[in-house]
């Protein structure tokens, strides 16, 4: 009896080497005669460049070479957007090392080439730069004023774009109850454990670049692109790497000049950054100003939603800048039935690193701003936030449901989460102690947040990215290649980063061929031997690539029937397939995948027109989105003599569909809430009135530790998905996406009875203590 | 330059060093012992926690020369006869890595908070590991991997 794999809570088989510190991290390599890059940033954030000298660099021992932006300007090319979402967005020209203007601080405008890290450092300090000042644009709301100094000729607005769906002016017409608020979607920084590192070496004929990625495939495509290098001659590996959260789905500027600097210098060149470096130049995330208004019945119905956005692009639009709040478009109507929708965005240049994807990728801002719309309509009303959800939400019998904004859910069951949220947490009980502490005045105060949120998962359906005027499809290869000893080699387009790609696929694998867990390898990450994919973002590999994984374990089948009749002598409609074995129906002939394997590549006797192997390839292209959802409920105590908060118990009921490995799941789910968590109550970028960055490292970007964060209670209900043979709906976002609002619901309602209907995030300690006092002081005047 | 003379991972070596080379980069670099990673510059990260002379140190902010005479341990020197350490193990067991960048130093850290407190409680391994920052597990896994790590480690210590 053959145990099933799939569901099963597998230790990972990435983690020996990990470990033990046998890993492959990208600046863990060494190639003979390898030198270190190192940049020279701009201390500027709007600047005209009027002279570089590199001269004194150049003269330093152990130093190669050194060069200025105007030395690579012929051959640097410009890094791409690949989603020009309207016909006349703004794609200002991005060269890899500024040339004319920097247009943030960190910006690259000098390398120097040496023979190791610290000779590279102290040349760096021999480069003479001369700059011009022009204005900072920092303030996107006053960047769009027609009098503010522009970040580039064009103008400071890159696109906007209206959707509306329904009768919007109807809804709002009469409405009994419109609620109205202005929500910040701080700047983040994405913050990876491993700095980014690029290895790059050529023989003089073709190009080997190791990177820390998510996206060694589509690295590939866009390196050919900017730097016509012919893409047939560019091989791109992403070793071991650690971690990315959206960070490393990006074509960087340091990954196209070392690529021309080993060109240029014909040996061997690395790039490793520093946490301070990347903090400046890795791009950023979130930065929007949302303003919502939600017009409502008596009875807690909704009418309408209008959404309008500003976000902030940065300095220029990088591979999906302008796409990323317009994830979101498309679900700010969450889990809520509505007659009508209007969605609008407008994408701003500031001179500040560009934003980019991070973890949820506008679907954390767009669940935000609905889940936090609901509690304040809640409260408006004066009805319990769960209460107000069930009046909206989508009913179970319901889905599939098309929603408002055009999207088809395929299932899932809100009543079913909540109710197992409820019991875990014990809401009633926990809301009788808010309100005995309210009645005796408690300096800390009980609050509960609520966030019932869904998103969409598995980037993505290849016809819709391109109504979306994506620049690429969203497939996924596989292979699944039988060796001649009945090992298996997967070999996936997924790109790895800590999601644990190599134990999921073995056990979707080993159910599919019925072959051991540990007789199956999975390879990835380097394009010379995953030779296509679309790589991993998203939470996209599971439910595209493990489905392509899937796809090609049942052509491998196929040829193995084919096989095993012949051999068998019999019909290929007689066999029947378990654990492993084609038997003939009703006897005990049979033969195992492993020995078909073998007689594949001994191939001495093999039916006419029958290729000498099993070994199959699958292209999975999904038609629609999956949808994960749940039910997140978060009590906080709030000190308000000191306005610290503290999560004081945590829970947390996802339907992801079916799950291959519980374990992996819940890690996904641990780290993607401490991330949502972050943002509520500790992380944000901040420029200066110059356009400094003033979190330039760890000691003032407040990544949580151990110590602020709370361990939390995880439970699933499930509702497959009817989109993939799986019936998997994806899990490395759902954490993030879900737990931000739930926190600061919480704050806030711990903050309500003192008038505060808002506190902007993060929710720093002082930060409540200001809104505490400010409205002290306002109920003091007369 | 100094000449300095280091035992790590049970292997002595003999090295010139410039004064200010980190204790990081000669591991890195110089001895090829890339298992011990680097997150941050300004130690706050914790990645690059090694041993010297038993205790935890974060070697991005120890000079090579201060390791002058030491013993240091890695984390591709934890284990014995290629069986891996319990606090290793206990890792694997709790997943409690994922990308694993943060790992070697965590699992370093965590055997460090054992000496102060063999039988640690939740608060107190939290409050231990406040130095070593992990971005993808949100250090629930991590707990229960340090509280099984140093239970085995008990069960080891008392059976021996």
């Amino acid at each position: 009896m053959t145990v099933q794999e799939v569901g099963r809570p597998r230790r990972r088989k990435e983690d020996t080497r990990l470990l033990t510190g046998r890993t492959q991290w990208t600046d863990n390599l060494s190639r003979p005669g390898m030198l270190h890059v190192m940049f020279l940033r701009s201390p500027m954030a709007h600047a005209r460049i009027t002279r570089v000298d590199v001269s004194g660099a150049r003269d330093l021992p152990g130093v190669v070479a050194a060069f200025s932006g105007q030395d690579l300007a012929a051959e640097q090319g410009s890094l791409p957007c690949a989603w020009p979402v309207t016909e006349d967005v703004v794609i200002p020209d991005h060269p890899p090392m500024a040339v004319t203007e920097v247009r943030y601080v960190g910006e690259a405008v000098a390398c120097v080439i040496a023979t190791d890290r610290y000779r590279a450092a102290d040349a760096l300090d021999a480069i003479e730069v001369d700059y011009e000042p022009l204005p900072a644009v920092l303030d996107m709301n006053e960047a769009l004023a027609p009098d503010s100094p522009k970040v580039h000729e064009a103008g400071n607005k890159a696109y906007s774009m209206q959707i509306t769906s329904g009768d919007i002016e109807a809804a709002f017409r009469d409405a009994p109850v419109v609620i109205e608020r202005t929500f910040t979607q701080q700047r983040l920084i994405p913050s990876a454990m491993e700095p980014r590192a690029v290895l790059a070496d050529t023989d003089g004929e073709s190009y080997t670049l190791w990177t820390s990625s998510q996206i060694p495939h589509v690295l590939r495509v866009m390196l050919a692109v900017t730097t016509g290098i012919p893409e047939h001659k560019i091989r791109v590996v992403a070793p071991d790497v650690g971690g990315g959260f959206g960070s490393k789905l990006q074509v960087t500027a340091e990954e196209v000049l070392c690529l021309l600097l080993a060109r240029r210098i014909g040996r061997p060149v690395k790039w490793t950054e520093s946490r301070s470096e990347g903090n400046l130049t890795v791009h950023h995330g979130r930065d929007q100003i949302q303003h919502l208004r939600l017009a409502a019945d008596a009875d807690g119905r909704i009418r309408g939603l209008r959404v309008e956005l500003i976000a902030d692009m940065g300095a220029y639009l990088l591979l999906l800048t302008p796409g990323i709040p317009l994830l979101g478009a498309s679900m700010f109507n969450a889990i809520y039935k509505m007659d009508a929708y209007a969605f609008g965005c407008t994408g701003v240049f500031t001179t500040k690193m560009p934003t980019d994807a991070y973890r949820g990728a506008g679907r954390p801002e767009a669940t935000f701003g609905i889940e936090r719309m609901m509690d304040e309509l809640a409260a408006e009303l004066r009805m319990d936030p769960l209460e107000v959800r069930r009046r909206n939400w989508i009913r179970h019998e319901e889905f599939p449901y098309t929603t408002i904004s055009g999207l088809t859910y395929d299932s899932g069951n809100y009543e079913a989460a909540t109710e197992r949220a409820l019991s875990l947490f014990g809401y009633d009980k926990l809301r009788a102690e808010q309100a005995d502490r309210r009645d005796r005045g408690d300096p800390v105060q009980l609050g509960i947040g609520v966030s019932t949120y869904t998103e969409m998962c598995g980037l993505a359906p290849s016809r819709l990215l391109g109504e979306g005027r994506f620049g690429a499809g969203g497939w996924e290869h596989g292979e699944v290649r039988m060796l001649p000893t009945g090992k298996v080699e997967v070999v996936t387009g997924s790109s790895p980063h800590g999601q644990g790609h190599v134990t999921s696929w073995s056990q979707i694998v080993a159910d599919a061929l019925g072959v051991p867990f540990e007789d199956i390898t999975v390879l990835h990450g380097d394009t010379a031997i995953a030779h296509k994919g679309m790589d991993t973002y998203g939470s996209r590999s599971l439910v595209v690539g493990g489905i392509a994984v899937l796809k090609a374990c049942e052509k491998v089948k196929d040829k193995a029937r084919v096989l095993a009749a012949h051999l068998l002598e019999c019909s290929p409609d007689d066999l029947e397939f378990e654990a492993g074995t084609f038997k003939v129906r009703g006897t005990d002939s049979g033969k195992t995948i492993q020995e078909l394997a073998f007689a594949a590549f001994t191939a001495h006797d093999l039916p006419d027109g029958v290729e000498a192997r099993l070994d199959s390839v699958a292209t999975f292209d999904p038609e629609t989105y999956s949808f994960p959802h749940g039910t997140h409920l978060c009590a906080v105590e709030v000190d308000t003599e000191t306005g610290r908060t503290r999560i004081r118990s945590y829970v947390a009921v996802d339907d992801i569909g079916k799950v291959i490995n519980p374990l992996i799941v819940e890690g996904q789910l641990h780290g993607g809430i401490a991330q949502g968590i972050a943002q509520a109550l500790f992380e944000e970028a901040v420029y200066d009135a110059e356009g400094n960055l003033l979190t330039t490292t760890m000691a003032d970007y407040l990544l949580p530790s151990a110590a602020d964060l709370p361990d939390v209670t995880l439970d699933r209900t499930e509702s497959p998905a009817t989109s993939n043979p799986l019936g998997a709906k994806g899990v490395g976002e759902a954490g993030t996406i879900a737990s931000t609002p739930a926190v600061v619901n919480a704050v806030v309602d711990a903050l309500r009875p003192y008038g505060i209907d808002d506190v902007r995030m993060p929710c720093t300690p002082e930060r409540v203590w200001r809104a505490l006092q400010e409205r002290a002081q306002e109920g003091e005047r007369p | 330059m100094p000449r300095i003379t280091v035992t790590v991972d049970g292997v002595t070596y003999e090295e010139d060093v410039e004064p200010r080379l980190l204790l990081v980069h000669l591991l890195r670099e110089r001895l090829g012992k890339t298992g011990t990673p680097i997150g941050c510059d300004t130690s706050n990260c914790g990645a690059c926690t090694v041993m010297l002379d038993g205790k935890s140190v974060k070697s991005c902010s120890v000079l090579a020369v201060q390791a002058d005479g030491c013993d240091v341990v890695t984390i591709e020197g934890l284990g014995t006869n290629g069986a891996m350490h319990p606090m290793q193990r206990a890792f694997h067991e709790e997943h409690a890595l994922q990308c694993g960048y943060c790992t070697p130093g965590m699992v370093m850290a965590a055997i460090d908070l054992l000496r102060d407190d063999p039988e640690p409680s939740e608060e107190t391994i939290r409050q231990g590991l406040e130095g070593n920052l992990c971005r993808c597990t949100g250090y629930c896994n991590i707990v229960r991997a340090v509280r099984r790590g140093a239970q085995e480690m008990g069960q080891a210590v008392s059976t021996s």
